[in-house]
């Protein structure tokens, strides 16, 4: 049990650090092992289970498993010690925070897109560096006044007006929320975006 | 006992004088005088048991009342013994009650507590209540009844609505501190607000942050705009960005304030002047609030961080990234409440940007998904520590700890005063190891030798309450739960901490023979509350007998054995059992 367990937390740690493309919980199955670190009688219980009952005489063997995954929204009254207003903040806060920003990436003469969250990069460089490996290109080196002169590829993006935009412009953040979906244009198309002519 | 004493009265040993007593060698005006000079209820307490001239000198000069448990004296004996009451303090239901561990209509209402005062204390200018139910009769019965009245604060209570706010906006004349804080309420317009007459202008401290209302911004703004000694002002979420803003400009000398939402698309030019009535404040020493503000609007405040000496983001759960970055500006920190958003990587950039903090609170952002990977944990702590040596409050939530963490941690931190540790799976051990937290709280109250709080958690055997019992010589309040293995661990607490004032305990293998250890102790203690343990009717039935200067309270849940005592509650009393107990409590 105890290797088990040991194993888990490496595996668990790698997955947490990794960079990931796809999209999240695809590896929901290791998440239900972490249930049977459980060896109390106080598992999410409703009240009227944990009320009913003393306390457990549990020590510190841990023989006592949960054998059940217990729902994973069910809860133990008044546990964690967490305010009620404090609930209320928090539950619109999860979805804002933990959901990514995924967009839609175009490649001109690509027959597929992918997609790919925004969330993941903390700045331009890294963005384009995945862009470049995704797609098995050259991007090149932004310029304030050229755009991406001198590469096959340049990236542009569609904001939330509807207008096509070079990638690189805006910092980043602004970026980030206004960006709708990407489009890797071939350079010559690019040049019209980037650049002074 | 006089429960509203310092609560060890036993430590004035000198000068018990018998029956006679000689006369005083200076008149009582003289004696009254110099009285009025001490403020603390702890002197105060210590003077009154001297002879019972000092005594009647005390009672006379006494101006505030704190009242730890409004159960514990009835208003009646208050009103007896002092005379000139012009602030009072009452704190009523236990702190489980945050919790939704007691049903609504428990008790503890404000009302007869107030009939008396506007009775006895015209002059009452200050009321602050804590946990307490405040019906919006009560709140008239306030406005109308004193008319010198100032301050009002409202902490974790219930059972007002707008129209109570209404009546203390519209007489209170005088009012100085409006604070709602962390108040909840149902139905609560926002027309109270309007409700200030056009010429009130003495406000110093408004806070209505937690209340879920839309006011009206106009008469917020006309009111914040009239009231030049305004300090402390914390809007609810329902003001925008740029009304803030507004507000700002009318108050540029504020020294608190609670943002509202940051939820809101900004033009260039808003932005710029956002930016630019926040670096205007230069007072600020507190900031919350925060509502939704994204890394894209977080720079705004930047200008106004340099005096922050108290962050409160708990309403806002920031990235590591962005959270670091706000950090670099606010280098006064002391205090910092944050989300566990933040993770290990935040924590990280609070220990190099933050070398004077005191306390840090880290708040669980999805408490209930027990999958949940993310958040804090002991390496986020660990950060922490190395850096904020002067670390003396820390509340931390995580799922997961290691003894050797800990004992780090107290190691570079000894000073702590305050440590809440939760582990937010129950019965989790030292995830390394595998074996109880025992160790980590033994560090604990070996190393702080000046901890006066402790919450403990994880999987912990009867040894963590031997050697709280051992060490911790000045700890007051202290919370278990799922933990210890026999009655013994509770008993080793309770013979144990000469300071001991508030226990709260629940789902413990505690029963009957721990209860009763600690009969003469709950004399000396404020509260013991205990649910979901191994204690019976029965053995409470015993206490309460053995015991009659303390009132032992039942409540029982639904559908369980009619043998068992689910919740109890236990408390010191001069005043008798509760006279107005619902019916679900059963004073035993």
């Amino acid at each position: 049990m105890e290797g088990m367990m040991m194993a888990h937390e490496t595996d668990l740690n790698l997955k947490a650090t990794e960079l990931r493309l796809g999209l999240p919980g695809t590896d929901e199955c290791e998440e239900m092992l972490s249930a049977a670190k459980n060896n109390k009688r106080a598992s999410p219980e409703t009240v009227e289970e944990c009320g009913s009952k003393g306390g457990s005489a549990a020590k510190s063997s841990h023989d006592e498993h949960e054998t059940a995954a217990p729902a994973p929204k069910a809860q133990i009254v008044g546990w964690p010690p967490v305010r009620s207003y404090r609930k209320k903040n928090l539950q619109t806060k999860k979805t804002e925070s933990e959901s990514g920003i995924y967009v839609k990436v175009s490649m001109d003469g690509a027959p597929y897109l992918r997609k790919i969250d925004l969330k993941v990069y903390n700045g331009y460089p890294e963005l384009l560096k995945a862009l470049e490996t995704m797609f098995k290109l050259t991007i090149g080196e932004y310029s304030e006044r050229e755009g991406y002169k001198g590469s096959e590829y340049a990236p542009a993006y569609e904001d939330k007006d509807g207008d096509l935009m070079l990638v690189g412009d805006v910092p980043w953040d602004m970026f980030m929320s206004s960006c709708k979906r990407l489009r890797i244009m071939k350079g010559s198309e690019a040049r019209g975006l980037g650049g002074a002519q | 006992m006089d429960p509203d004493q310092s609560e060890d009265s036993h430590s004035n040993s000198a000068n018990s004088h018998g029956p006679t007593q000689p006369p005083s060698p200076f008149p009582d005006e003289v004696l009254e005088k110099v009285l009025s000079f001490i403020d603390s209820r702890k002197d105060r307490g210590s003077v009154s048991l001297v002879r019972k001239d000092w005594y009647n000198a005390e009672r006379w000069t006494r101006s505030k009342l704190f009242i730890g448990n409004c159960y514990s004296v009835s208003p009646e004996i208050v009103a007896r013994r002092f005379p000139r009451i012009k602030s009072v303090t009452l704190k009523g239901k236990p702190r489980f009650s945050d919790f939704n561990m007691l049903p609504r209509d428990w008790g503890a209402n404000v009302h007869s507590w107030l009939v008396m005062f506007a009775k006895v204390y015209p002059f009452l200018e200050e009321l602050r209540l804590k946990r307490m139910t405040v019906t919006d009769e009560s709140l008239e019965l306030l406005a109308k009844s004193f008319p010198g009245f100032k301050a009002l604060t409202l902490s974790s209570c219930d059972g007002f609505s707008e129209n109570g706010l209404k009546a203390i906006a519209s007489h209170c004349r005088n009012l100085t501190e409006l604070d709602i804080q962390d108040s909840v309420t149902d139905d609560v317009g926002g027309g109270w607000l309007s409700c200030f007459p056009e010429n009130f202008a003495s406000l110093e401290v408004l806070n209505f942050s937690s209340l879920n209302c839309e006011v009206s911004f106009d008469d917020l703004e006309r009111l914040v705009s009239r009231c030049k000694s305004l300090r402390v002002l914390k809007v609810n979420d329902s003001i925008t960005l740029d009304q803030l803003r507004r507000l700002l400009v009318h108050a540029p000398r504020l020294m608190e304030l609670g943002t509202g939402s940051f939820m809101q698309e900004l033009t260039p030019r808003q932005y710029e002047d956002i930016e630019s009535a926040f670096s205007n404040c230069k007072n600020l020493q507190v900031l919350s609030g925060l509502w939704e503000a994204t890394s894209l609007y977080l720079p705004v405040l930047y200008g106004a961080c340099a005096s922050l000496t108290f962050l409160n983001l708990s309403d806002v759960a920031l990235q590591s990234s962005e959270f670091a970055r706000l950090l670099v500006h606010c280098p006064n920190l002391r205090r910092l409440w944050v989300i566990d958003t933040v993770e290990d990587k935040g924590l990280e950039a609070v220990g190099s940007s933050c070398p004077l903090l005191e306390e840090l609170r880290v708040f669980p952002s999805d408490p209930y998904d027990r999958h949940h990977r993310d958040g804090v944990t002991e390496l986020g702590f660990l950060a922490v520590s190395r850096g904020c040596r002067k670390l003396r409050y820390v509340l931390y939530f995580c799922r997961r700890m290691t003894n050797a963490a800990v004992i780090t941690i107290v190691q570079n931190c000894p000073d702590f005063t305050h440590f809440r540790l939760c582990i937010m799976i129950p019965g989790q051990p030292d995830y390394l190891t595998n074996e109880p937290m025992d160790e980590a709280f033994a560090a604990v109250v070996k190393t702080c030798t000046k901890l006066k709080r402790l919450s403990v958690s994880g999987l912990l055997t009867d040894l963590t309450f031997e050697y709280i019992g051992k060490y911790a010589k000045n700890l007051e309040t202290l919370s278990v739960a799922f933990a210890g293995s026999s009655d013994w661990g509770m008993q080793c607490v309770l013979e144990g901490c000469p300071k001991l004032r508030k226990l709260e305990i629940r789902d413990c293998p505690f029963g009957n023979a721990a209860l009763l250890s600690g009969r003469e102790k709950y004399e000396m203690m404020r509260s013991l509350w205990m649910s979901s343990c191994n204690v019976t009717m029965k053995g409470c039935r015993l206490l309460a007998k053995e015991m009659p200067r303390l009132n032992v309270e039942v409540i029982k849940d639904e559908g369980s054995d009619d043998g068992q005592a689910d919740r109890v509650y236990v408390y010191r009393s001069v005043a008798g059992p509760r006279r107005d107990a619902p019916p679900f409590v059963l004073t035993l």
